[in-house]
């Protein structure tokens, strides 16, 4: 009993030292002088620490403007999913209304339907509508999450009806039981699905990369994969802006991470 | 009360409007346009003036049938998601089993620590992989030569580019389904484990007969979420390999990217999207028919 003890442990420490290794790593490379890294047996630690890579990164390759990008581009995206998913979840939890149950039902069976499908098409949508190389191309797929108004519907439900029922009572608007009661009963899951949207945003690759098309305009991953293909020598540079680009959301997750794991349970468990 | 109704109903309308709208304007209509789309030669001409499109029928699904670059994508996807998907799940359900054993220390901490990869940006991550991949002076292949084994080329033949990205991909993953296979292992009582105990079963026994059935119903929602995550593979080969080498990292969503976006076959690469599609419907709807037909056994 105390061998299997002991030998789980090590097991946990084992792909602890996997898992965390390249991450560790990733860091050190990004404080080494320009060539460090490229020599056997690869060097753990930086001979000499220097900042070098990031001063780099920011002024002569022009990473300020990306990492506005990014960071303007998911709290909007953020904003705007909440808006247009959080009044809906609710409704279609607690508000009667005609075909409710026919349009959630559609809505399930579209949720096997991979987005990437209607790229192109979408694609010469917002062409025809100039909105190509812009913010608001960038930000339109973010608006209709069904997935998001999954998560909101499934937390919405528990709230009790008879507190709605008593505001109405009291002579409260629809508007103002959203306001006053509804939205602070469901903080816990609007703080997930921020969270969601946040960091999908900030890590998304494939639409940025077909809708921003002026580098200026460029995100912080479509930015990174450009210069990884023109600088592949510069490895301690390239490691610096894996850094620059990872470091925002870990730490958002790490500080936030009970909510995220909530709402992927509560996510997942829905088939 | 009848106003009351009406009133509350359009309450209703009024919250789920707009993101309906949006639903229906930024991905139903597209997605439908996408099978319209297909059934065109949409291409650079098109873009630049609406009136050279053509109805086609199928002619771009009969071109891209008979277009070796296309079977080979979807040879490459195929395997990617035969090797990962089997893969992957070993490996989370193995950590999840590990980290929710009641004798593992600071479980809470490991299970973040373990999941973190998942939430890290996937170009970054690729980038820092094709580093530690890299022939000469990886960490991998430094691990590899300290064991006394030759330097792999990684990324750069045929035979290993898959397996590479491969690790990379289980490696970034895997927290993903770990996390879900926690939660449904911590419902299965422990009082079966100790019935199992007392008939004498040893630990793989109580893996298979008390953990296994336990979890058969998530195992089939990961493996399904699996295998649709595997055929959506992109940002991984075009950052790491660009479809190289040897063509032998092309995965179909990446061949749809070239077609539709560097060759501007925005027709062509609609019908790839579809092909892409239905494979996934076609791969989970047998899943499903295995489940049940499993499940009538139990």
């Amino acid at each position: 009993m105390k061998l299997r003890a002991v030998l789980l442990n090590l097991g946990v420490a084992v792909i602890a030292l996997i898992v965390l290794f390249p991450l560790a790593w990733m860091v050190s490379v990004s404080f080494m002088s320009t060539g460090e890294a490229s020599t056997f047996p690869p060097p753990l630690l930086p001979r000499t620490f220097t900042l070098e890579h990031y001063r780099d990164l920011f002024v002569t390759q022009g990473m300020g403007r990306y990492m506005w990008n990014s960071l303007a581009l998911a709290t909007l995206a953020t904003i705007l999913a909440l808006l247009f998913t959080v009044p809906a979840g609710y409704a279609f939890a607690k508000l009667a209304f005609r075909g409710r149950d026919r349009v959630f039902q559609i809505l399930v069976g579209a949720l096997v339907v991979p987005a990437q499908i209607g790229t192109l098409p979408l694609f010469l949508m917002l062409k025809s509508m100039g909105l190509v190389n812009t913010y608001a191309g960038a930000l339109v797929p973010w608006l209709a999450s069904i997935f998001g108004l999954f998560l909101v519907r499934q937390y919405a439900l528990s709230i009790p009806d008879e507190m709605l029922e008593a505001a109405r009572m009291d002579g409260a608007s629809e508007g103002q039981i959203f306001r006053r009661i509804v939205l602070p009963a469901l903080q816990p899951i609007i703080v997930t699905l921020a969270l969601f949207v946040f960091l999908g945003s900030w890590n998304d690759f494939l639409w940025p990369l077909i809708v921003l098309t002026d580098q200026s305009n460029y995100t912080l991953p479509v930015a990174l994969a450009a210069l990884s293909r023109e600088h592949v020598q510069d490895v301690e540079m390239m490691m610096a802006g894996a850094v620059i680009t990872v470091a925002p959301v870990l730490i958002l997750f790490l500080a936030l991470q009970r909510y995220y794991i909530r709402g992927m349970l509560a996510g997942s468990v829905k088939g | 009360m009848s106003v009351g109704i009406t009133r509350r109903e359009r309450a209703a309308w009024g919250f789920v409007a707009p993101a309906l709208i949006a639903i229906a304007v930024f991905f139903a209509v597209p997605v439908f346009a996408a099978l319209l789309l297909s059934l065109t030669d949409f291409d650079i001409y098109a873009l630049a003036d609406i009136g050279n499109v053509r109805f086609v029928g199928l002619q771009n699904y009969e071109r891209l049938f008979g277009n070796p670059l296309f079977w080979g994508a979807m040879r490459n996807t195929g395997l990617f998601a035969l090797l990962g998907v089997p893969l992957s799940i070993a490996a989370s359900l193995a950590a999840a089993v590990i980290l929710n054993a009641r004798v593992v220390k600071w479980r809470a901490l490991w299970r973040v620590m373990f999941f973190a990869p998942f939430v890290t940006t996937l170009v970054a991550t690729a980038v820092l992989w094709n580093y530690l991949l890299h022939t000469k002076y990886g960490v991998i292949n430094w691990a590899i030569t300290s064991v006394g084994l030759p330097a792999v080329d990684w990324l750069g033949q045929p035979s290993t580019s898959i397996p590479a990205i491969l690790m990379f991909v289980v490696w970034k993953t895997f927290g993903y389904n770990m996390l879900i296979f926690l939660a449904v292992l911590q419902t299965v009582p422990d009082d079966l484990y100790e019935a199992a105990r007392i008939d004498g079963a040893g630990v793989w026994k109580q893996f298979r007969h008390v953990t296994l059935p336990a979890i058969a119903p998530t195992l089939l929602l990961v493996s399904i979420i699996s295998v649709a995550s595997f055929f959506q593979l992109f940002a991984e080969p075009y950052v790491m390999t660009q479809g190289g080498p040897a063509q032998s990292t092309v995965t179909v969503l990446y061949f749809m990217y070239e077609e539709g976006f560097k060759w501007w076959n925005l027709g062509s690469a609609s019908a790839v999207a579809f092909v892409l599609f239905l494979c996934i419907l076609a791969i989970t709807l047998v899943q499903l028919a295995v489940a049940k037909r499993m499940g009538a056994y139990e």
